[in-house]
């Protein structure tokens, strides 16, 4: 093809000279800096890191220290109700526990309480698939087309409502708080509602439009594992009944890894509990719903505050501490072997 | 070629791997999307491909739309067609500097002679003239050729693409055959000079023609580094297997330890609601994390390194420094994925004539009859246009005080006209100021004098010419066969060649007062001056010596100049031909400095026509040579002859010219006891001494011989030769006899040496290229001596140097025996003095050292030896040499030469180098790599070489790092989510993450990294053995890597792992940290491998970071329902606002690139 160009007839034009422009660019000399590593910058730049990870790290395990947290595993406290959930048979059975612990301080503050569960591989890849946004938009979508299958409808066509695995494996245990206040037991108010991201709440998740819920959810049916439809999810709150129960969004969130908790409920902050929890006795009654033993799982409820830097996992500090220190005391090793090969070379110059 | 082949084969994983997501059991990304890189890469090739297709069709829609006269029998005569509807067998008409459409088989012209001037410098860049023949008997018709009557039927052989031949038969209506030659076909691409008009027939069209079919794209190399590379990704893929199986495994383990009966709620059954076993599940899992580990194979690879590699080549072409004035080329780039083998070259092969030297050949010193003509004159000319500006200064003052006898008043306004004179001279081929300017030896002028004006004599009184005695007899010969043993073209300036020129040069009697005039002692001075104006020629590439003094040479030379042809307008009239005004258009450059030289003894050659040629004599004028043939140069048989009728003596006279050593051999024996014979034989010895001189001095040398033929001798020839020529089969073979049976029993003239000038910054440049450790071997055809003489001139060699010569003394028995007695003695001395060696051997000798039994013994020696020079070697034996060494000793080899005889071994290095230069294209054609000069090479290897072996020997690392550590990732994942393939990494930012986040500053970085500035490139050529060495990437640099890799990702994974462990994170809000920490990880570790920081790549790494924040932000607002299954609404934008997601952000990439910076600190500190 080169030849084919070179056919064209030249005559007659001046040939322009083919030398090259004479440009920063295509001579190849931009400007640049070539990092010039002296003593003193890289010292400085251990050191300055040294300190920052430091400075960094104390506030962080500071801050983590300060979070007061009580985590309790119920999930053999009741061991007839783990036993009855084992055989699936029995899913309409109730089973009621009660968990006692004493607070020996008050835990101050805003108190959240989590369900966590171990064991419980959240993130398996076919149940990460398992699920139809568009369903949960409340959109009237065909979900057989969505990745829900199996748990996409039943053997006679009816739809579940919410599809997917996700959505029928929900956490259903349902936890109360009481406090055991000089033999008098009160129940520690708690809030059912804004505990998942907003943009959930009112973006992501939606009834599907009607004059009520039931009749919005009519023809389809609840997942196998639920006791009730999703209509019933939350019968005393309409905001919070549904697709947008903020418990069914907070589940919908499926976690990173296989040991997890999820924020259940958030103590009000009214008469005994402005500041917080005072110390005393504590009841949980759990209505056990939820197996764990199939999967050799555990099950926790937590009781803990929450600070800028998160819960009271202290690792990020730790990291930060342990790396500061790494790059000061690499500092003071880089300084020792540059200071003795000065001096050698000083003591070789004065020979 | 393998290259493509992988290329397609990557492609072809890639879209397996693509549609594999299709399959609804193992699928790990929508499909749609996961078909997105693929269709990138493929949509990028396709648009480079589209662009070049364009612009090929574009020049082609020109070129098959221009116009050219067809003949149209319906017509009745010639109509304008477009190139494109030229069809076999029509009848063209061309006129003069048209380009010829289709292979013309010509059939008229109108030169009266049947010729045709062609020059072909589209097809091979030599820019003299050919000439063209009417067929035979088209010759004869003397009526004007009408393409109605032409009835005869053509034959020929299928199209190929050998430029140089032709062959097939023409059949008259008469049932005559005539043989059709490569004489008698115009090639398409070449353009008509000379010659008015003329007509022929169509042979091949389009994509039959010659041209077309020798028009292949650029080759295709595969450089040593994409070799490493293709063997690295191989481990890749083993790697990527190694780790699917694991997972798969894993998964298996972790389906069967829920049993059969207690499935978990979490572990989905198939959509039919059963339960995959264990085993079956894992394959599918094998499957679906080749889907998800796929990255680990870089896709992106293959295209970057294309990429960079047409930049790369993109700033070696605009170097300025590899840049010629002279010829006005540059650098060109004929292969462009090599570019990085020119910073790891071993071996040197180098061509001598045309590559070390100018190739711009000098008439030195001559040898007539045994006596020698030293020409001192000269050399002292070429030492002062050699020398320095001071010297062309002296010139100029000794041209200026000539002028000063002229009028003054003339200077002013005579520089464009100077400029015009440059302009004209330099499209003269071979005309360098040097060739063109001889000082006559003044003993050897006075000869010639003498004996012209002898043969005036004798012509005017009838006497025969053997009372001339036999030394001036020589002389005159030696002239006369330098002026006409040749094929150089005549040429005015004043194009077409007309009748009436020709007529006029005929006529003898203006010619000889021109002559006259011109024949005045003065001859000497006029040489200078035409010097001095010669110097304006190249004046445009001397402008550094000063603006002024250009301007003073030019002013002044132009007048006398001037001046010069008003005198000779005055006195020759205004029809007479210009003698300043000849130019002489030669094949090679030996053949041009000959001409020169003889027209410095007023034997000049003013006209060349198919059959007689034009000499212009002292004291005899103008004589016309009748030329029955001419057996031209062929390698074989290293020499040419003419066969002549010698207008004054009727007789019929064979002139050869030669290299010594075979003309010597085809002398005439001489018997010793006869007193003539006795002369010959000491003229003879006489003669091969003074050869010995030149070549000692480093001439190229020639002899000149003639022989005598009577009638009969020549009539028995001619019939055999006659039906050489006209056979169709194996003519070549034929005519080659037929040249050996003439060329015989020759009578010894005299020899010449012509210096052949080094080019500039040779030794330099072979200094600092050996001190690079390069081995730098020197394969030429020149003789032993000649070679050893440039070895020297050109430091190749050195004077304290121990010098093996090799030398076959007889070529039949045992030599091969010999050899093996000669090589093994040699041993011991080698190993004990390891200064320095070089080695000499020659091509009888090289034969030997070439077979398979002694290959290893030779290779042994040579690779002692610092240099190592191979003589007489033919170009089989080059492309042998470079072979042998290039398989045997696994070394990267550089062939470097202009030449035809360059061509194999230019194709069989690893890197073929061609000089644009002056021995025509076919080396620049067959080349990787073409540049101006020889000192080019210098920078090419030491600073475009290593930079560009460096550069992408980084990248290429870099890659494959950055894969495996986004990969690892993924695959520490694989243990906390029961190996099910789930990645917490959001589909889009794996996919993309190689096309769009991660790409362009190592691109940037790939292109103009520059690990050592190019001036310590230059001046510590050291450095240049990292290249040979390949220490900028080694297997353990691989691994190295790798290993870097994995403690990254794992840093980067179980950072945000342990600080996230049993928190409320969901699974994207964990992998959008995770992204966002990989991709600060993977480019600050680009900033700490990057060598120099320039703007570009701030530019670059700052745009890849907003962009992903940026496409992540848009991304995560765009929709709620879209993206399933990750559907991240909102999660970048919750992220952000969280602290903990910065001061993750921060101490990962930190303490991943800890250990990496500290050894890059040490190394630095070290320094």
């Amino acid at each position: 093809m080169e030849n084919k160009t070179s056919f064209l007839p030249r005559e007659g034009e001046a040939q322009p000279s083919r030398c090259p422009d004479n440009s920063a660019f295509k001579q190849q000399r931009l400007p640049a800096w070539k990092p010039q590593l002296t003593i003193a910058s890289v010292l400085s730049c251990f050191f300055l890191t040294g300190a920052f990870c430091l400075t960094v790290g104390v506030c962080l395990v500071l801050s983590a220290n300060s979070v007061r947290e009580i985590q309790i595993d119920y999930s053999d406290k009741c061991s007839d109700c783990s036993k009855l959930r084992e055989n699936s048979s029995n899913w309409n059975k109730e089973c009621h526990c009660s968990v006692n612990f004493t607070l020996k301080e008050d835990i101050l503050g805003d108190v959240f309480m989590y369900y966590g569960l171990e064991n419980f591989y959240q993130n398996h890849r076919r149940y990460v698939m398992s699920r139809s946004d568009a369903q949960l938009l409340g959109r009237n979508v065909n979900i057989q087309r969505s990745k829900c299958a199996p748990f996409s409808t039943y053997r006679n066509g009816t739809p579940m409502a919410p599809c997917g695995a996700i959505a029928n494996s929900m956490f259903n245990d349902t936890i109360d708080l009481f406090y055991n206040r000089n033999s008098s037991v009160i129940q520690v108010p708690l809030l059912k509602t804004g505990n998942s991201w907003w943009t959930d709440k009112n973006v992501k998740f939606r009834n599907p439009e009607s004059y009520n819920l039931s009749s919005a959810f009519a023809g389809t049916a609840r997942p196998p594992y639920w006791q009730k439809p999703v209509y019933l999810l939350d019968e005393e709150d309409e905001r919070n009944n549904g697709y947008v129960n903020d418990d069914f969004i907070v589940w919908m969130r499926v976690s990173a890894f296989a040991t997890f908790r999820n924020l259940y409920r958030r103590v009000r902050r009214v008469r005994h509990f402005t500041q917080g929890l005072p110390a005393g006795n504590y009841t949980f009654r759990i209505a056990y719903n939820f197996p764990v033993t199939r999967f050799k799982g555990r099950k926790h409820v937590i009781l803990s505050t929450v600070v800028w830097s998160g819960g009271r996992n202290p690792f990020l500090g730790i990291a930060y501490l342990v790396s500061g220190t790494a790059a000061t005391l690499t500092g003071f090793v880089i300084t020792g072997i540059h200071l003795k090969l000065r001096k050698k070379k000083t003591y070789f110059q004065k020979q | 070629n393998l290259f493509e082949q992988f290329h397609r084969l990557a492609n072809v994983y890639f879209v397996f791997i693509a549609l594999l997501n299709f399959v609804p059991a193992v699928n790990a990304f929508q499909p749609e999307l996961a078909l997105a890189p693929v269709l990138f890469i493929l949509a990028v090739t396709a648009i480079k491909d589209l662009w070049e297709d364009y612009s090929r069709y574009r020049s082609d829609q020109e070129i098959n739309h221009m116009e050219c006269l067809v003949y149209s029998r319906n017509e009745k005569k010639y109509i304008s067609r477009y190139w494109k509807e030229v069809k076999v067998g029509d009848f063209v008409q061309l006129r003069c500097n048209e380009i010829i459409p289709a292979d013309i088989l010509l059939l008229s012209s109108s030169d009266p002679d049947g010729l045709c001037h062609i020059e072909t410098a589209n097809l091979d860049g030599e820019t003299n003239l050919k000439q063209r023949q009417v067929v035979r008997r088209f010759l004869e018709l003397d009526s004007e050729f009408d393409p109605l009557k032409f009835t005869s039927v053509i034959e020929c052989e299928k199209p190929n693409n050998d430029l140089s031949r032709f062959r097939g038969y023409i059949i008259h209506k008469s049932g005559k055959k005539d043989g059709l030659f490569k004489e008698n076909l115009l090639l398409r691409g070449c353009t008509i000079r000379n010659t008015e008009e003329v007509a022929g027939i169509v042979i091949y069209a389009g994509h039959e023609t010659k041209a077309l079919l020798n028009n292949n794209g650029p080759r295709y190399k595969r450089s040593k580094l994409e070799r490493q590379m293709n063997a690295d990704v191989l481990w890749c893929v083993l790697i990527l297997l190694v780790m699917c199986l694991f997972s798969a495994i894993g998964h298996g383990l972790w389906v069967w330890q829920y049993g059969e009966k207690k499935k978990p709620i979490f572990d989905v059954p198939g959509p039919d609601g059963k339960y995959l076993s264990p085993v079956l599940a894992s394959v599918y899992l094998f499957l679906t994390v080749i889907i998800v580990f796929q990255v680990l194979i870089p896709i992106s690879l293959y295209v970057s390194i294309e990429i960079v590699k047409i930049c790369q080549v993109y700033f070696i072409h605009q170097d300025k420094d590899l840049y010629d004035e002279e010829t006005d080329s540059q650098l060109q780039c004929r292969a462009l994925n090599i570019t990085e083998d020119l910073g790891q070259v071993q071996f040197i092969f180098s061509d001598k004539t045309g590559t070390l030297t100018e190739n711009k050949m000098v008439f030195r010193r001559c040898t007539v009859s045994g006596i020698e003509y030293s020409h001192d004159d000269n050399g002292e000319l070429m030492a002062t246009f050699l020398s320095n500006t001071c010297t062309s200064g002296k010139l100029n003052i000794k041209v200026i005080h000539r002028s000063q006898s002229t009028k003054t008043h003339r200077r002013t306004g005579s520089r464009a006209e100077a400029k015009r004179a440059s302009i004209l001279s330099k499209h003269t081929a071979f005309s360098s100021p040097m060739e063109k300017d001889i000082t006559p030896d003044p003993r050897l002028l006075e000869k010639v004098n003498e004996c012209a004006k002898h043969l005036e004599v004798m012509r005017s009184h009838e006497q025969p010419l053997s009372h001339l005695s036999p030394e001036l007899c020589d002389v005159f010969d030696f002239f006369v066969a330098l002026t006409i043993c040749n094929t150089v073209v005549v040429t005015a300036p004043n194009q077409p060649r007309q009748k009436v020129n020709r007529f006029e040069l005929k006529s003898p009697v203006k010619t000889i007062e021109d002559f006259i005039r011109r024949f005045t002692p003065s001859r000497l001075t006029s040489g200078s001056n035409s010097s001095s104006s010669s110097s304006l020629a190249t004046s445009k590439s001397m402008h550094r010596f000063g603006l002024s003094m250009l301007s003073s040479t030019s002013t002044d030379s132009t007048l006398l100049k001037l001046e010069e042809n008003s005198q000779q307008g005055r006195t020759a009239g205004a029809g007479a031909p210009e003698e300043g005004e000849l130019r002489y258009e030669a094949e090679s450059p030996d053949e041009a400095a000959l001409v020169y030289a003889a027209r410095a003894y007023n034997c000049s050659l003013v006209g060349r026509l198919s059959d007689q040629v034009s000499v212009e004599l002292p004291h005899l004028g103008t004589l016309s040579f009748e030329v029955l043939h001419t057996l031209g140069f062929d390698s074989v048989r290293k020499r040419m002859s003419v066969v002549v009728r010698h207008p004054l003596t009727d007789e019929i006279n064979v002139y050869t010219k030669g290299a010594d050593s075979v003309v010597m051999d085809l002398l005439l024996p001489c018997s010793s006891d006869d007193p003539r014979g006795k002369h010959q034989k000491k003229i003879r010895s006489k003669t091969q001494n003074y050869l010995n001189l030149y070549a000692v001095d480093g001439l190229r040398t020639l002899c000149i011989a003639k022989r005598v033929l009577s009638k009969e001798e020549y009539g028995c020839w001619l019939k055999t030769h006659l039906e050489a020529e006209s056979s169709i089969e194996n003519r070549e073979e034929l005519l080659f006899q037929s040249a050996l049976r003439i060329e015989k029993n020759l009578h010894l003239l005299g020899a010449t040496g012509i210096e052949d000038r080094l080019q500039d910054g040779v030794p330099e440049t072979i200094a600092n290229l050996r001190k690079a450790g390069l081995q730098i071997w020197v394969l030429t055809g020149d003789k032993q001596e000649t070679a050893v003489n440039i070895a020297y001139a050109c430091k190749l060699l050195d004077h304290d140097e121990e010098i093996i010569t090799l030398n076959a003394e007889s070529p039949v028995n045992g030599a091969t025996g010999n050899m093996t007695v000669g090589f093994t003695p040699l041993y011991p001395p080698s190993s004990s003095v390891l200064s320095s060696l070089g080695l000499v051997i020659d091509g009888r000798t090289l034969a030997y050292a070439l077979e398979p039994a002694l290959e290893d013994k030779f290779l042994a020696l040579a690779k002692r030896c610092r240099s190592v020079l191979c003589c007489r070697s033919t170009p089989l034996q080059k492309s042998m040499v470079v072979k042998l060494v290039r398989d045997k000793l696994k070394a990267m080899t550089l062939a470097i030469g202009d030449g035809a005889n360059d061509v194999s071994m230019i194709q069989v290095a690893d890197v073929g180098v061609g000089i644009s230069g002056q021995e025509g294209m076919q080396a620049v054609m067959a080349s990787d790599f073409a540049i101006p000069r020889f000192r080019h090479l210098e920078k090419l290897l030491l600073v475009h070489g290593h930079w560009c072996y460096s550069r992408l020997a980084n990248m290429v690392l870099y890659f494959f790092y950055k894969n495996a550590m986004f990969v690892a990732l993924l695959f520490w994942y694989q243990f906390y989510c029961g190996f099910s393939g789930s990645s917490m990494i959001d589909q889009w930012y794996l996919i993309f993450f190689n096309l769009f986040f991660s790409s362009l500053p190592q691109l940037i970085t790939g292109v103009l990294d520059k690990d050592v500035p190019a001036e310590v490139l230059i001046a510590v050529p050291q450095l240049y053995k990292s290249g040979q060495n390949m220490e900028e990437y080694q297997p353990h640099m691989f691994w190295m890597n790798m290993i870097d890799a994995m403690y990254q990702s794992l840093v980067c994974f179980f950072i945000p792992y342990f600080t996230y462990y049993d928190s409320e994170v969901d699974i994207f809000s964990w992998g959008t940290p995770i992204t966002t920490i990989a991709l600060f990880t993977i480019i600050l570790h680009l900033a700490i491998e990057t060598k120099t920081w320039h703007i570009l790549f701030l530019a670059g790494t700052l745009k890849n970071i907003i962009l992903f924040f940026f496409v992540a932000l848009v991304y995560n607002a765009s929709c709620p329902v879209c993206h399933p299954p990750s559907n991240p609404y909102w999660t970048m934008e919750r992220l952000m606002g969280d602290p903990m997601f910065y001061f993750t952000c921060i101490i990962s990439p930190v303490v991943a690139l800890l250990p990496r910076y500290c050894v890059f600190s040490h190394i630095f500190s070290c320094m």
